[in-house]
């Protein structure tokens, strides 16, 4: 019965999603004002329903509904009941239905959230997101019901892929869709003020936020994927430029992109068009992201068994919600204007040119993803793309970009002077380069590529403190402490968020640089020296878990001759499929990990063991987490908290610029044209 | 002019998409389809010092199914084949790729026996020759031991009603 | 600056980056191309020496060895019509298996083996990677031809 119950729900919200998706738009157009009012209510009504169904799924998958298909082939009694629960979205129906789940759960959060915008433009936002809804959930009844039977039932289910076992991708996919699914508020707030016409200061104001927290749910999306990897595939890596992790990247670069021009558009009033078509291109590539995940038409480790017809719904369903979007863009966005002027070295030239460089790296990146495709298309032979590709490309894009970032916070709004500029940077550059190119004798070796990354992480750092300093310079009277408290969170969010950066760009460069890999065969009581530290080797034993069978390692770990701890690396079998798994062990350290996997067992106990020496890897993750943090506080500023209607929406009152601003730039010229 | 740049480049995307979508292996017509099936000899499943020859079948449309116990899809048109069985309409032989033949026969106990003879696969080298590459795979084989169509993947009602059943029909005209 | 300036210059700014990205891209694309051969293309000499590309199959029955030092193995990868025998350094894989699909990268040496630095198998049991697939639809394919 609970199946059909949640069957059923989720048809109840198919309904209400059409609904939603019409009537609201509508009664916009016409001015119907009980057809607007209804959006709220229906957009809570659908949430409801989908909880029901979502709510559904999770039962049959906790107790163990084997007359499920869906359960019978993701779950299986033997697995630990967290992982049961979480083998509700481990599927493909079921992560469709989360998706689903949470597009409404942030409809919501806009229909609850909004009371202060006006009515029309909350009822066309909705609108385009029920459309967005319905989408989804036909593609669920037509071809992936998570709800289809299994008759006669099975008798034991054929149990989650060993990989998904695991807590980092219990709460990795969930924050993953959050952020995917989040970008589809800023894509419906620029659809709904493509369709009114009305794209001005306040439009921007009000996508914000919601556009940031869902960059922050991404961020951590792809920051936790990124270490599960890590630590669940055994091969050490972080990042490896496969199909799916770039379908998570590129709608982040997009979103970062668009994160930066929104806050243009808000206080100058400029990029108006850009931003909407960066709006519109970070939900398109979060579609184009599941699309490509779903349809198998890219190979990867990732990539399920697929089905073509799912990959036929999917590319139809993207070529309806892009397509239009771009064409309504193409057919409004003439009429928006410019926005306020600005000069050639001015924050929004700056911030322009990143924006460039972002979607251009992203442009890239979508290139090498598809570049198989395109080739196999054309009958050109089968090919794949690799690392190499990806970072001979972005990496030269990324560096312009990372050395704006430094400059673009201290740059004045609309017109800012190079030569003030050189002055007030030229100690941060000095600083920034001598510990570059000292920091890497420290490590121990001189290599040209850990200085150059390291110069650019340090430049940003350095005019960080260059910007707090003067900013504190010009903030009156006090002492240090309340001078600092007088700065606005987003002030804080934003050089936060850029820390994260040079904290990454560290991780990264010192992992590159300095990690020490080595695969080796090991004799019971065998030692392999590795970055000052002894493995050794005491054998492997057998041990059972709840639904696996393993050989566990003893490899103790010695500094210096003293035992620092015991490490123990596991190889598993897990019953229900059979599936083989290398479960590392890792030691996680601040400036370094030491990271070992079991390989394949050899005569006489020994075994083939890949022992890892990974200086600051960490890092990489902590950055994530800064800029994360950094989107955060951006949220929670003080003019989001505030009851916004009191004020004039034509004004932007935050002044994040470096100070000494002349009088008439402290005036946002939204809506005037160029 | 120039906004309307972003939506021709998305088409030039889609028409990639769309035909990356038709290159799926899947999608390819087996080679083996209009060509001789590869004769094998291979113990019984249910009798395994009796050993079957796929010659034995010349002069009659049969059906050879790839499947094994611990294969998930394989319960999903297992229903369709027991019923299919039942009719009499056509023979199938299984192929019982890649398993234990305990766990095969418990699982033939528990979901029903379609085949009028199981043959062991042990280590998919018969599987090898007819270029299984997922199992279950179906394989329509005509009088002169022809192969006429491979289908891969479960059998549905769909690919059933619509492909092979009017296709075994036409065969034994 | 009058708004004709600042608008070519957005422009020319705009042109110039694209144009060192086409460059960054053609360059890396030329130099960092993987291509796939399946082991009868190999065995026909057109796959290239002294560069690196893939190949994929089927792991063969019985042909996996295991040298002394117990980190450098052999194998065998067929489509079902050629073999390759394919050498490589390091852990194989959790789902490396005989008879088991697989795609290894590397370059070929002039003894005709093929020395992997990269061994990939897919997470999920059932699935094949598509490549090796591919190859085994086409050496039937190739097969039944020369039967004819």
């Amino acid at each position: 019965m609970i199946p059909e119950l949640g069957n059923f729900s989720l048809i109840l919200a198919l309904l209400l999603a059409l609904t939603q998706g019409t009537l609201p738009i509508i009664g916009a157009a016409r001015g119907n004002l009980s057809w607007i009012a209804l959006a709220r209510p229906v957009v809570q009504g659908q949430f409801v329903f989908l909880a029901i169904a979502f709510g559904c799924l999770a039962y049959s998958f906790v107790n163990n509904d084997f007359s499920v298909m869906n359960v019978a082939r993701n779950s299986n009694s033997e697995l630990p009941a967290q992982y049961r629960f979480a083998a509700s979205w481990g599927s493909h129906e079921g992560s469709l239905l989360l998706w689903v789940f949470m597009l409404s759960g942030w409809s919501v959060a806009v229909s609850v959230f909004s009371r202060h915008l006006p009515d029309e433009m909350v009822a066309r936002v909705l609108g385009v997101m029920g459309l967005i809804s319905v989408g989804f959930i036909l593609f669920m009844l037509v071809t992936s019901n998570p709800f289809d039977r299994l008759l006669p039932a099975a008798f034991e289910g054929s149990d989650l892929n060993p990989l998904l076992q695991d807590p980092g991708m219990v709460i990795h996919p969930p924050m993953l869709y959050m952020g995917y699914v989040g970008f589809s508020v800023a894509f419906a707030f620029a659809i709904a003020a493509l369709i009114s016409g009305q794209m001005d200061a306040a439009w921007a104001r009000w996508s914000r936020p919601w556009t940031t927290v869902a960059w922050v749910f991404l961020t951590i999306g792809i920051m936790l994927g990124s270490w599960w990897a890590y630590y669940e595939l055994g091969w050490g890596g972080w990042w490896f430029w496969d199909p799916v992790e770039n379908a998570s990247f590129l709608p982040w670069m997009v979103g970062t992109a668009l994160v930066h021009s929104l806050a243009v558009t808000e206080k100058r009033g400029s990029f108006k068009s850009w931003t909407v078509l960066l709006a519109i291109s970070a939900f398109s590539l979060s579609l184009l992201g599941t699309f490509l995940v779903r349809s198998g038409v890219l190979t990867s480790v990732h990539a399920f068994a697929t089905d073509p017809s799912r990959g036929i719904f999917i590319l139809g369903f993207l070529v309806i919600v892009i397509g239009s979007s771009l064409l309504l863009f193409a057919w409004r966005a003439p009429k928006v204007g410019l926005g306020g002027k600005f000069d050639l070295v001015s924050r929004e030239s700056m911030l322009l040119a990143n924006n460039l460089l972002l979607v251009v790296a992203a442009g890239s990146v979508l290139l090498g993803t598809l570049y198989p495709l395109i080739m196999d298309s054309l009958d050109l032979g089968k090919i794949s793309v690799g690392p190499p590709y990806f970072e001979a490309v972005f990496v030269p894009l990324m560096t312009p970009a990372i050395f704006l970032m430094g400059l673009g916070p201290l740059a004045r709004w609309k017109q800012a002077s190079l030569p003030e500029l050189v002055m007030r940077l030229r100690w941060a550059f000095c600083v920034s380069m001598a510990t570059a190119l000292l920091m890497p004798l420290v490590m121990g070796e001189w290599k040209p590529m850990v200085s150059f990354g390291l110069l650019l992480a340090f430049w940003v750092i350095a005019t960080i403190f260059v910007s707090i300093r003067h900013r504190l310079q010009n903030s009156g009277q006090g002492s240090v402490f309340t001078r600092l408290a007088r700065q606005s969170r987003s002030y804080y969010s934003m050089h936060l968020a850029h820390f994260g950066i040079a904290v990454f760009i560290i991780g990264v460069t010192l992992v590159n640089g300095y990690e020490t890999e080595k695969d080796v065969r090991m004799e019971i009581g065998s030692t392999v020296e590795m970055g000052g530290y002894t493995f050794r080797f005491t054998g492997a034993s057998p041990v059972t878990g709840p639904n696996y069978s393993a050989m566990r390692g003893d490899i103790e770990i010695l500094r210096n001759g003293e035992k620092i701890r015991v490490m123990q690396p596991e190889k598993r079998t897990y019953n229900a499929s059979g599936m083989a798994m290398t479960e590392p062990a890792i030691d996680t350290g601040f400036i370094r990990d030491l990271y070992v996997a079991l390989g394949e067992p050899l005569e006489n106990g020994a075994w083939v063991v890949r022992v890892y020496h990974k200086p600051f890897v960490d890092w990489i993750w902590f950055g994530c987490l800064l800029m994360a943090f950094g989107g955060m506080l951006a949220v929670s500023d003080r003019r989001y908290r505030l009851k916004i209607n009191t004020k004039p929406i034509e004004t932007a009152t935050e002044e994040k610029d470096g100070g000494r601003a002349p009088s008439s730039t402290r005036l946002a010229t939204g809506g005037k044209k160029g | 002019m120039r906004f309307l740049l972003p939506l021709a480049a998305f088409i030039v995307l889609v028409g990639f998409l769309a035909v990356g979508l038709g290159l799926k292996p899947r999608e390819i017509p087996s080679p083996l389809v209009g060509k001789p099936a590869p004769v094998f000899q291979s113990p019984r499943l249910h009798e395994p010092d009796q050993i079957l020859s796929s010659k034995d079948n010349l002069g009659k449309v049969w059906l050879l199914n790839v499947w094994a116990s611990w294969c998930v899809s394989c319960r999903e048109e297992h229903p369709l084949l027991v019923e299919l069985s039942k009719s009499g309409i056509v023979p199938i032989y299984g192929l019982n790729y890649k398993d234990k033949p305990e766990l095969a026969l418990q699982w033939l106990g528990q979901y029903g026996d379609p085949y009028t003879v199981s043959v062991v696969d042990p280590e998919g080298r018969i599987g090898i020759d007819y270029g299984v590459y997922g199992v279950p795979e179906t394989y329509v084989i005509d009088k002169n031991g022809v192969i006429r169509h491979k289908q891969i993947g479960p059998v549905t009602i769909e690919s059933l009603e619509k492909k092979i059943l009017p296709l075994i029909k036409e065969l034994q005209g | 600056m009058k708004p004709r300036h600042r608008k070519l210059a957005i422009i020319v700014s705009g042109v110039s980056a694209l144009g060192i990205a086409a460059a960054l891209v053609l360059n890396a694309f030329e130099s960092n191309m993987v291509f796939f051969f399946s082991p009868t293309q190999v065995a026909a000499n057109e796959a290239p020496r002294g560069k690196s590309f893939r190949i994929g199959g089927l792991v063969e029955e019985g042909s996996i060895k295991r040298q002394g030092d117990g980190v450098t193995v052999n194998f065998v990868v067929t489509d079902t019509a050629k073999v390759i025998p394919v050498v490589y350094t390091g852990i194989l894989p959790d789902l490396f298996k005989e008879g088991k699909g697989v795609v290894a990268q590397g370059k070929l040496s002039p003894d005709g083996v093929f020395r992997a630095d990269e061994v990939l198998a897919k997470h999920d049991e059932n699935y094949m990677p598509p490549e090796a697939a591919g190859a085994i639809e086409q050496a039937k394919m190739q097969k039944t031809v020369m039967a004819k």
